[in-house]
């Protein structure tokens, strides 16, 4: 009697359960979910190279102060012997030289590469606090909802429609100054880091919203299943409920739009900064350098030019990574 | 129907009167002396004083909001340092411009409506049609073309393309005049030809959006079973493409459109920051940085009111586009 080839893996399989110690031959290896998406992220070559170019960007925000050091130049200097009678910088493509990497601004003659780097900073520091902050309030306040349903469920939808409703621009131009005026008063100077905070805050209050309305769908999708009304019998507390037993479930989705949420941060930070609120002048903030350029468009379009790639850069290598994380999570995507 | 149209429009209604008290509060209470930023130049405190009991600011913030909203519906009598009887709807009085908040709307609003509504044509016919091809082509060239395309745009920002379109056309080959404002009844070739870098800027990087979300609807609709039914049945392919599976792809498409379009109408502030030109957006910014809050909150209402209708709209063209949804 010979045994079957099926027979003899079923039957090895049973043999090395029974022996944890030694180590497993090649057949089926057990893999969780995120061990799945973790191999398909690995595979993609978009996820990887777009991956890299985020790492980079926070080394370099991260590593600003250093960078300055190496680069001799810090962002408040000013180059005033390189500009002409007119304030334009001197040589071709708006000043760059081995000196100055990406040229020098008009007028105040300050060094655009270091500017930037500093603004990544600013950017990225603004955009992952916010994301955090409007991700951990619509996670709860979403799974809440979605839960218990009842009146709290119907505010909070109600909130959402509301700020849906709101120009977000206007309000978040408007609020800022009156959140500063109400912390300082007319004339004390206004620190940039608590600039930073309001911008911040002001995110946050809008962002939740939308991580909040999938979050709610996706809890009352899970709601009704077995396992949830096992836990629910065995008397678990909303607590447990929550963070538990449903939200194990959904981190996928919330993940993805974590980091689709981050560059529109970044874009709305760079827009607020455009129509010239939020930060102050010290601090450098790429949508201000784009709106001081575009007086220079015409006579010096380098100085236009290298914040809006770098921005495009930035935003174009965390929607690529959020698209290939969407996939990567996707149990139903054949990549 | 009627029932639901009932309800929503009343939601609706109730959303509007939220916004309008947040935003009353927001800029009458908040601000320590709402005076001094919109007291008109030199000022001396006999002037402000006299504002502040023009505009009603030493009465409790009720009686303001009422008169406020009383003035929206029946008018009322603001004095006469401003401008008298103001008939409904009375947005109030701006110091800042010397002239009705109603006025200055009404010179502004037509300005972001001929930039919106030809955009969002464009738009809309561009993203979905881009959108439906590479779902239907996928895999080739064509299909690639326009992701690239969808990535690339969805990535850049209005200010930068707005940047690079003036610089390239209107600067460097002066194809175009530089973008300003015409009204279509006075001239329609130069209100389009001043509007046209704006169209193409919003309606590029808003169609790379659409035409992603479109691809991804489409394709997950190609995939169900009641278009291989239809297929199975002996439809012809472009019936069932064109009739069946855009029907159901088209419903997120929808929803995004109805708020987009709705933000937009409300101002398009950076659009038109970039051209430099006066609109409805444009407007609101001036208004919040001179302080001038009759015009901050009768701007910011009629963009609430924008979106809010867009919002119903949406809802009833569901039912119109989706033989699933049934309005109840």
């Amino acid at each position: 009697m010979s045994l079957s080839p099926v027979e003899g893996v079923a039957l090895a399989e049973i043999e090395s359960g029974g022996d944890a110690g030694a180590p497993r031959e090649k057949g089926v290896v057990g893999r969780s979910p995120g061990q799945l998406a973790w191999l398909r992220l690995r595979r993609d070559r978009t996820a990887m190279i777009s991956g890299g170019m985020l790492v980079f960007f926070v080394l370099v925000a991260l590593a600003a102060p250093l960078i300055e050091a190496l680069y001799g130049i810090g962002p408040r200097d000013q180059f005033q012997s390189k500009l002409d009678g007119f304030g334009m910088p001197l040589g071709y493509a708006g000043g760059v030289s081995g000196d100055h990497f990406f040229g020098l601004e008009p007028g105040l003659g300050r060094d655009i590469f270091i500017r930037l780097v500093y603004g990544l900073r600013t950017s990225l520091l603004i955009a992952f606090a916010a994301a955090v902050i409007s991700a951990a309030l619509g996670i709860v306040l979403g799974a809440l909802a979605g839960y218990l349903g009842g009146w709290l469920d119907a505010v909070i939808n109600w909130i959402t429609d509301l700020t849906l409703a709101m120009p977000f621009l206007i309000i978040a131009l408007a609020l800022t100054p009156t959140l500063t005026l109400r912390f300082y008063g007319e004339r004390d100077a206004v620190s940039p880091a608590f600039g930073v905070a309001v911008l911040i805050g002001v995110f946050a209050i809008f962002g939740w919203t939308s991580t909040a309305r999938l979050v709610r769908g996706q809890v009352i999708a899970l709601r009704e299943r077995e396992f949830v009304e096992a836990a629910r019998a065995s008397g678990a507390g909303l607590g447990h409920m929550l963070f538990r037993q449903l939200l194990p479930n959904i981190w996928a989705p919330i993940l993805v739009s974590f980091s689709l949420a981050v560059p529109q941060f970044i874009t709305s930070e760079a827009a607020l900064s455009f129509i010239g609120v939020g930060l102050t002048e010290e601090t450098p903030s790429f949508g201000r350098m784009i709106y001081q350029s575009l007086d220079y468009l015409q006579t010096d379009p380098a100085f236009v030019f290298f914040p809006g790639i770098t921005i495009f850069a930035l935003v174009f290598a965390f929607n690529l990574f959020g698209d290939a994380l969407r996939d990567a999570l996707d149990p139903k995507s054949s990549r | 129907m009627a029932r639901f149209l009932i309800k929503r429009i009343f939601s609706a209604v109730l959303t509007l009167l939220a916004v309008s008290v947040l935003t009353f509060l927001m800029f009458f209470a908040l601000p320590r002396d709402p005076v001094t930023g919109m007291c008109p130049k030199n000022c001396n405190p006999e002037r402000l004083e006299r504002v502040r009991q023009e505009l009603g600011l030493s009465d409790p913030l009720i009686t303001q909001y009422a008169g406020y909203m009383k003035g929206i519906f029946t008018g009322r009598d603001l004095g006469s340092a401003q401008g008298g009887q103001c008939d409904a709807p009375c947005l109030g009085w701006s110091y800042v411009n010397n002239e009705a908040v109603l006025d200055t709307i009404a010179r502004v609003l037509p300005v972001t409506l001929s930039i919106v509504i030809p955009a969002a044509i464009l738009w809309l016919l561009l993203g979905v049609g881009l959108g439906m091809v590479s779902a239907l082509r996928r895999g080739t060239w064509l299909d690639r073309a326009a992701i690239g395309f969808s990535l690339t745009g969805a990535s850049l920002q209005l200010y930068f393309v707005g940047a690079v379109l003036l610089l390239v056309l209107v600067y460097n080959l002066r194809l175009l005049p530089v973008p300003s404002y015409t009204s279509i009844f006075d001239d329609p070739v130069k209100w389009a030809s001043g509007l046209v870098l704006a169209w193409l800027a919003l309606a590029f990087l808003f169609s790379a959006i659409y035409a992603r979300l479109s691809r991804a609807q489409m394709l997950e609709t190609l995939s169900e079973d009641f278009v291989r039914t239809a297929r199975a049945k002996g439809l012809p392919k472009p019936q069932v493409y064109g009739r069946h599976a855009l029907r159901a792809a088209i419903t997120p498409v929808v929803t995004i459109a109805g708020l987009d379009v709705g933000a937009a109408l409300g101002g398009t502030v950076i659009t038109e920051t970039t051209f430099g030109i006066q609109g409805l957006g444009r407007t609101a910014v001036e208004a919040v940085r001179a302080g001038d809050l009759p015009t901050i909150m009768a701007t910011v209402l009629i963009a609430a009111v924008f979106v809010v209708v867009a919002n119903v709209l949406v809802d009833l063209l569901y039912a119109a586009i989706d033989p699933r949804v049934r309005l109840g």
